[in-house]
């Protein structure tokens, strides 16, 4: 597994803490979702980066108020068949206007990149070391795009009249798109 | 028609690029066949009994000539000469091999054609009253409300990997001939008091092993929210549907369990917050989509003309074959004629490519180059002029698709069953070839009057049996073939399921036993015109019952 994020493979920097073990001041943290609620208020003063790793079957307006406190959120794809998170992530980009990493984990093959980027990941933790090369390539071939969504590409529909609908110039001004 | 624009065509061109990127990935043993299994579905690409097959899209069943003839085309250079129309408004070719795959795809897309949406746990080909346009009483043409739904939902980042397929139909009269009510989601357009346009719209009916018929959780939407409502279904569904079993992870589960009133309640929430954002149609994007929409510069006609009564008084059978495949069209002058691909002895939906390229050359000279596509797996010649009927019919005659069994007996809807479908338990296409044989006799179709047989060699329900007038269900019993009898079933605005009549009953006496319901009706209906389906509706179930089970 390699972490790829705008395009380029990274070293991942932050330390998965397990439910019941310390979290550690100075270095940034990925606590599970049911840690990161029963820790809310401490974690919300620490220094150091705090990301949370949300599963796929818990809402994420549990999340909403607490976006403010987390630079990371990490959501699961148990399987690349299970398209829950994709939905989580636009409710988080789209909706809710987090701005932090978003983090596709678990299963995620390249035939799933263009999915992702367009619902809003903007890092992969890769699971097959040959998919990380092709990466760039995947996002690359893609160029026409019915749907609008909150990765600011132009739909077509829009993209037709020659004009940025919505969706296009409210990412463009860095503002939620609803 | 729709007319395809340069970005359509990219986005197929590049779709087609990825595919042959996956099948040698596929062929090099790079990926596995767990691995390429989506995303060949995603592609219209399954693995058979015999072959892989490939299922190409008919967006609301609309097809040009030039798209028919590419079609004709690859039943002859990639499949064995023939092709399979489906109950879904698509095509099927049952023999391709892998590595052809993405020439074929290449092929198609010369035609603007693909395999997207036509499996996979997607948003699946957005269907619709085959008469679209040309039906008289419509409100408007309902493909153009399609067409933003299928450009909305091709290549959907959010709904690509949703719990299961996921169907949405669309109608525009108030007959429906789409069968909006067992749809994921059914929209049936009509008016509000105030005289706008909008959609009545039904969730959560489907068929399959738990057959449910859709609940209507909006009266009426605005045509402006049409997909930002969809999208919010959607969302509500990919992120509560069921994963944890696929026999419960279609939609129509997650209504039934959250209940119709508490559904709609998640889905008004969601909508709420999107409604007024970027899925607003204003009416310039609908404008832009409907005026890609070409439509036949029709002459000024006259309705019934001489030469249409002068050719019926000189030919009984065309006379019969006007009664029975010959629609009234929305102009004057003209009319909307449907191909019965339900010959003698044959298989329901097939085409030969001889026949497609034939029907392509008579949809160019006699109904503006326009092909349809209907549920019932016949074809539509949409816009063909009175005058021209005579000679039309001389010439469909002699292709074989003029068989004037429309609606009848003959009329069979049936899955391919277990001569081509690993899922089958039961082989589907020969009882309804030893039927179409039972009921040869046109006389005795014509006298039966309206009569839907639908045909389904498991219970996923693929040749719609629920909702047949008479339905069949193939069944597994100690390694046999058994078939489940229902009868009453409808899928039009009245939709209801069929009720069993008994045991199943064997393969071999299966036809006997369609014959008897069929000798049954004949002595209890009230009066000559009163069709089966009403016979069922005043009778019940019991006197078929009887009928059947009496001497078996």
């Amino acid at each position: 597994m390699r972490l790829v994020k705008s395009g380029h493979v990274i070293d991942d920097r932050y330390v998965r803490v397990l439910d019941d073990a310390p979290i550690p001041d100075d270095v940034p943290v990925l606590v599970p979702a049911a840690r990161f609620l029963a820790d809310v208020a401490d974690i919300a003063r620490r220094e150091a980066p705090t990301g949370v790793l949300w599963p796929n079957n818990r809402k994420v307006a549990e999340l909403a108020p607490h976006l403010d406190a987390l630079a990371l959120v990490a959501l699961v794809f148990p399987s690349f068949r299970d398209g829950r998170a994709y939905s989580q992530a636009r409710l988080l980009r789209e909706n809710y206007g987090f701005r932090g990493e978003l983090r596709a984990t678990g299963d995620v093959l390249r035939d799933q990149f263009i999915f992702l980027v367009r619902a809003g990941f903007d890092a992969f933790e890769v699971k097959k070391d040959a998919d990380v090369a092709a990466f760039a390539g995947e996002i690359a071939r893609h160029t026409v795009f019915y749907q609008p969504t909150g990765d600011g590409r132009l739909a077509a529909a829009r993209a037709r009249h020659g004009r940025p609908g919505p969706a296009e110039a409210a990412v463009a001004k860095g503002e939620p798109v609803r | 028609m729709y007319i395809y624009d340069e970005l359509d065509r990219t986005l197929v061109a590049e779709r087609v690029s990825e595919f042959r990127g996956q099948v040698a990935r596929r062929l090099s043993g790079e990926l596995t066949e767990e691995e390429f299994k989506p995303l060949r579905l995603m592609n219209g690409v399954y693995l058979q009994l015999h072959a892989y097959m490939l299922r190409i899209a008919i967006p609301y069943g609309t097809l040009s000539s030039a798209q028919l003839r590419m079609l004709a085309h690859v039943a002859r250079s990639y499949d064995r000469g023939y092709g399979h129309f489906t109950t879904r408004q698509n095509i099927q070719f049952h023999w391709i091999k892998l590595k052809d795959l993405p020439d074929v795809m290449a092929d198609l897309a010369r035609a603007g054609l693909h395999g997207m949406q036509t499996s996979g746990n997607c948003v699946r080909n957005i269907t619709t009253d085959q008469w679209a346009g040309v039906a008289p009483g419509e409100i408007e043409d309902p493909r153009i409300s399609s067409e933003i739904l299928r450009q909305h939902s091709t290549q959907h980042p959010e709904f690509s990997f949703l719990p299961r397929k996921f169907k949405i139909a669309l109608t525009a009269s108030a007959h429906d001939r789409a069968a909006v009510r067992v749809h994921d989601i059914g929209l049936h357009m009509h008016r509000n008091g105030a005289g706008e346009v909008g959609f009545e719209v039904i969730v959560g009916g489907g068929l399959g092993r738990t057959p449910f018929i859709g609940k209507t959780i909006k009266h009426f939407l605005p045509k402006r929210d049409l997909l930002s409502y969809v999208e919010a279904i959607l969302r509500v569904y990919n992120q509560f549907g069921r994963r944890d079993n696929i026999y419960k992870a279609r939609m129509k589960i997650l209504v039934h369990e959250l209940g119709a009133e508490a559904f709609a309640k998640e889905v008004e929430a969601e909508w709420q917050s999107i409604k007024d954002g970027a899925l607003a149609l204003d009416s310039a994007l609908i404008a832009e989509i409907a005026a890609r929409f070409r439509y036949p510069d029709y002459e000024q006609l006259e309705d019934s003309p001489q030469q249409l009564a002068q050719a019926r008084a000189a030919d009984a059978r065309f006379s019969q074959w006007v009664d029975n495949s010959v629609a009234n069209h929305k102009v004057p002058g003209y009319a909307i004629v449907t191909l019965s691909l339900k010959p003698e002895g044959g298989t329901p939906g097939d085409a030969t490519a001889e026949q497609m390229d034939a029907i392509a050359d008579l949809a160019d000279r006699y109904s503006f180059g326009e092909i349809r596509v209907g549920h019932e797996q016949n074809l539509v010649l949409p816009h063909v002029a009175q005058r021209d009927l005579a000679a039309l019919w001389r010439a469909l005659d002699a292709v074989g698709v003029a068989t004037p069994n429309v609606g009848l007996v003959s009329d069979i809807i049936s899955c391919p069953g277990l001569d081509y479908c690993s899922l089958a338990n039961t082989r589907s296409i020969p009882v309804a070839q030893e039927l179409t044989r039972r009921f040869r006799d046109l006389d005795l179709a014509h006298e039966l009057g309206r009569l839907h047989i639908n045909i389904s060699g498991c219970i996923n329900a693929c040749g719609h049996h629920h909702v047949g007038h008479i339905g069949l269900l193939g069944v597994e019993k100690n390694g046999e073939e058994f078939f489940q009898v229902t009868i009453g079933g409808r899928a039009d605005e009245q939709a209801r399921l069929g009720a069993l009549i008994g045991p199943a009953v064997p393969y071999a006496e299966v036809a006997d036993v369609v014959e008897d319901i069929v000798a049954a009706y004949l002595e209890l209906r009230a009066r000559p015109d009163e069709i089966f389906l009403e016979t069922v509706e005043r009778v019940g179930v019991e006197p078929f019952k009887e009928r059947v089970y009496a001497a078996r």
